[in-house]
């Protein structure tokens, strides 16, 4: 008996191993399928976490109204938990058993980057949600990406010091794909706006308390501001323990502080922030006669509504964007893989939540700097950056 | 490199960064060495005892005042110790040691998934026990957070406590009876089934304390275990299995060398440093630094 009960708690023990890995499905139908590979959990969980929510909520809308043309959408998504090799596995499986008709996300740079050259070779449309310049330059036919590009936000954050008269920085990174690209980036631009980065720091994408590094850093009197780059918890941690151990310059963090979680965790340590993002979090304070007004009002309000418990943040807009820019291009020309590609490269004035999209052969990101707006963190909100 | 010149205020700034992380992975150890004392085995799953101790903390705070919350939450937490024990581990008839290590693994993952399914993949946090993200407290010219305080103090009267259980109270002297010699310890009349479940609920219970005081400053999500797990066990071997006061000790060590070591070296080396003193230690004393060989020598694992 004792022998049965153990095999059973085997059995279940190594069940929930693989449910843990196992993907969520949605409805079985003859569709359009649409893979998506998110992190939904794991570090990179406030990204993929509202990407998924967010198709999950498009897709639902879009069936209910009877599909595309006509064809329903057939969402297949694959958590990936910020894996590099797991959404090198789903990638496969997304082309070769499911045979999809294109893939949005990976939510990271890392996952991307890994996967870019499968789906190039596959001829697979690959909408990316991660935000690494990378992915898209030098330009590969069929990847595409939703996020701006971290260079424009480089440049919007060396803008903000050059009006605010610091020159001498202090840089640190997560040890992620994103990370990495963005030290690159701000290595690589700063001396196009006189900026000397007297010291640079990278640490893990687990990393849970920061001191140690901050009084490093704060010994070095020269420092007048610090950038964080990641997409990690370790956002709001830094700006804990820069304010307890009394360091007040400005903390400047990347696009990926976009989500209002990050602003909760880090409470009163967060105020202040100063960082690069879409308009979609501060959508109700843009004037009436944006172009993107309209649109980042009804999907903040829809996601709202659908998820009372979750608030609307730049990443789940990302996926808004890759499936809207679908869409759009499947609407145009049917369901003819090469043709939806070549309509998606020649799509002009898509407005989405990131911006208005204008792809052309030379741009598979299709947003230019004005994407951006500078926001800070007032009163626990998001709120327009003015110096 | 003028910011490589050491200070008396960058130090104290080192120092008690280092004591927070040390205190912390020398509970976590504490957890180990409880149950291995009684068990003779490495319960992986003690990283998820400080987990489910936060993140149920965070839960009740909805509904209670936070010190409430934080006694309902390691109460929980404790119960749920002993029903992982008498659930997967009790009746078992003398397993071999690689079996109930398995189990226990199978344990972390399936805790892990349950707080993932309860709790979603965000981050939470406590709020602090006194002021708030920004407060500070000057010491020595250092700026720290008053939470740091809560830290170390909590952690520090736990271990203190539990010295004194195990020295002068007949139960604690029972477990450590069990730990020396289970067989003679039954013989004795002592209920070694019972103890066993008794280490878990300790365990649990000192966790999940952990797990609380430390929430605000490090954030608590569902897949916090692993990592302290790892810290904890090095700890534990570094100061020699089933030692609790060598357990403090070496996990002060690992936390001031891994802040420490910040100063010198790129931030990107700090785990680096932990892994490799667990490598060099494991070489030169297998049996820890504390620990004796001999004693090693008669235990099976």
């Amino acid at each position: 008996m004792k022998r049965v009960l153990s095999s059973v708690v085997t059995v279940v023990i190594s069940f929930c191993l693989v449910a843990g890995f196992s993907p969520v499905s949605a409805a079985k139908a003859e569709n359009i399928k649409v893979g998506a590979i998110l992190a939904v959990t794991g570090g990179a969980s406030f990204l993929g976490g509202p990407e998924a929510r967010t198709l999950e909520m498009m897709v639902e809308a879009i069936n209910a109204k009877g599909g595309i043309n006509g064809n329903k959408i057939d969402l297949i998504i694959k958590d990936s938990g910020a894996n590099p090799e797991k959404a090198i596995s789903f990638t496969k499986q997304l082309i070769e058993e499911e045979k999809v008709f294109a893939i949005i996300g990976p939510s990271t740079s890392g996952e991307t980057m890994k996967i870019k050259n499968i789906v190039e070779e596959a001829k697979m449309i690959l909408l990316s949600c991660a935000a690494a310049e990378v992915i898209v330059n030098p330009v590969a036919k069929y990847v595409f990406k939703t996020p701006q590009k971290d260079s424009h936000a480089v440049q919007k954050i060396y803008g903000t010091m050059k009006d605010l008269g610091i020159s001498k920085i202090a840089v640190l990174t997560g040890n992620t794909g994103f990370g990495n690209a963005g030290k690159g980036q701000l290595e690589k631009i700063a001396p196009e706006f006189g900026i000397d980065i007297l010291a640079s720091e990278v640490y893990d994408k687990k990393a849970t308390d920061l001191s140690a590094v901050v009084a490093k850093l704060m010994a070095n009197k020269d420092i007048q501001a610090v950038v964080n780059w990641s997409i990690v918890p370790a956002q709001g941690i830094l700006a804990k323990n820069m304010r307890q151990a009394g360091w007040d310059v400005p903390l400047f963090q990347s696009h990926g502080f976009g989500n209002i979680k990050y602003v909760e965790v880090g409470g009163a340590a967060a105020e202040g922030i100063i960082f690069p993002a879409g308009r979609l979090l501060i959508a109700n304070s843009l004037p009436e006669d944006n172009p993107q007004k309209q649109l980042l009002v009804r999907y903040l309000i829809d996601y709202e509504t659908k998820y009372p418990e979750d608030k609307v943040s730049t990443f789940g807009g990302h996926a808004y964007d890759a499936l809207t820019i679908l869409v759009a291009a499947i609407e145009k020309v049917g369901l003819d893989k090469e043709k939806v590609r070549d309509a998606i490269e020649n799509l002009q004035g898509v407005a989405g939540t990131a911006g208005v999209f204008n792809f052309s052969p030379q741009d598979h990101n299709g947003l230019d700097i004005n994407s951006f707006e500078m926001l800070t963190v007032k009163d626990g909100k998001f709120a327009i950056y003015h110096k | 490199m003028q910011y490589l010149r050491m200070t008396p205020e960058l130090f104290i700034q080192y120092l008690f960064a280092g004591i927070t992380y040390g205190i912390i992975y020398a509970i976590v150890a504490i957890g180990f060495n409880i149950i291995y004392n009684t068990t003779g085995i490495i319960n992986f799953a003690q990283g998820e005892f400080v987990m489910l101790g936060g993140m149920t903390a965070i839960t009740m705070t909805a509904f209670m005042p936070m010190p409430l919350a934080i006694a309902v939450a390691v109460l929980i937490t404790m119960v749920i110790g002993a029903l992982i024990e008498m659930v997967f581990i009790r009746w078992l008839e003398s397993p071999s040691v690689l079996r109930m290590i398995i189990i226990t693994i199978g344990i972390s993952i399936l805790a892990r998934e349950a707080a993932l399914h309860t709790w979603g993949e965000s981050v939470r946090a406590l709020p602090y026990f006194i002021g708030n993200e920004v407060t500070s407290v000057t010491i020595l010219g250092a700026k720290i957070s008053p939470q740091v305080l809560w830290v170390i103090g909590v952690c520090s009267l736990m271990v203190a406590g539990l010295s004194l259980f195990f020295k002068f109270t007949s139960l604690g002297r029972e477990m450590r009876a069990c730990a020396a010699n289970r067989r003679a310890a039954t013989l004795c009349g002592i209920n070694a089934k019972n103890m066993v479940t008794l280490s878990f609920v300790l365990s649990a219970g000192i966790g999940a304390v952990a797990g609380c005081v430390m929430s605000p400053i490090t954030y608590s999500d569902y897949e916090m275990g692993p990592n302290l797990a790892i810290k904890g066990f090095t700890v534990a071997i570094l100061g020699g299995l089933g030692n609790s006061l060598a357990a403090v000790a070496a996990g002060l060590l690992l936390g001031i060398i891994e802040a420490f070591s910040v100063s010198v070296l790129p931030l990107a080396f700090q785990d680096a440093i932990a892994t490799s003193i667990l490598l060099l230690i494991l070489f030169v004393r297998p049996h820890g630094l504390f620990g004796s060989s001999e004693a090693a020598g008669l235990k099976e694992f």
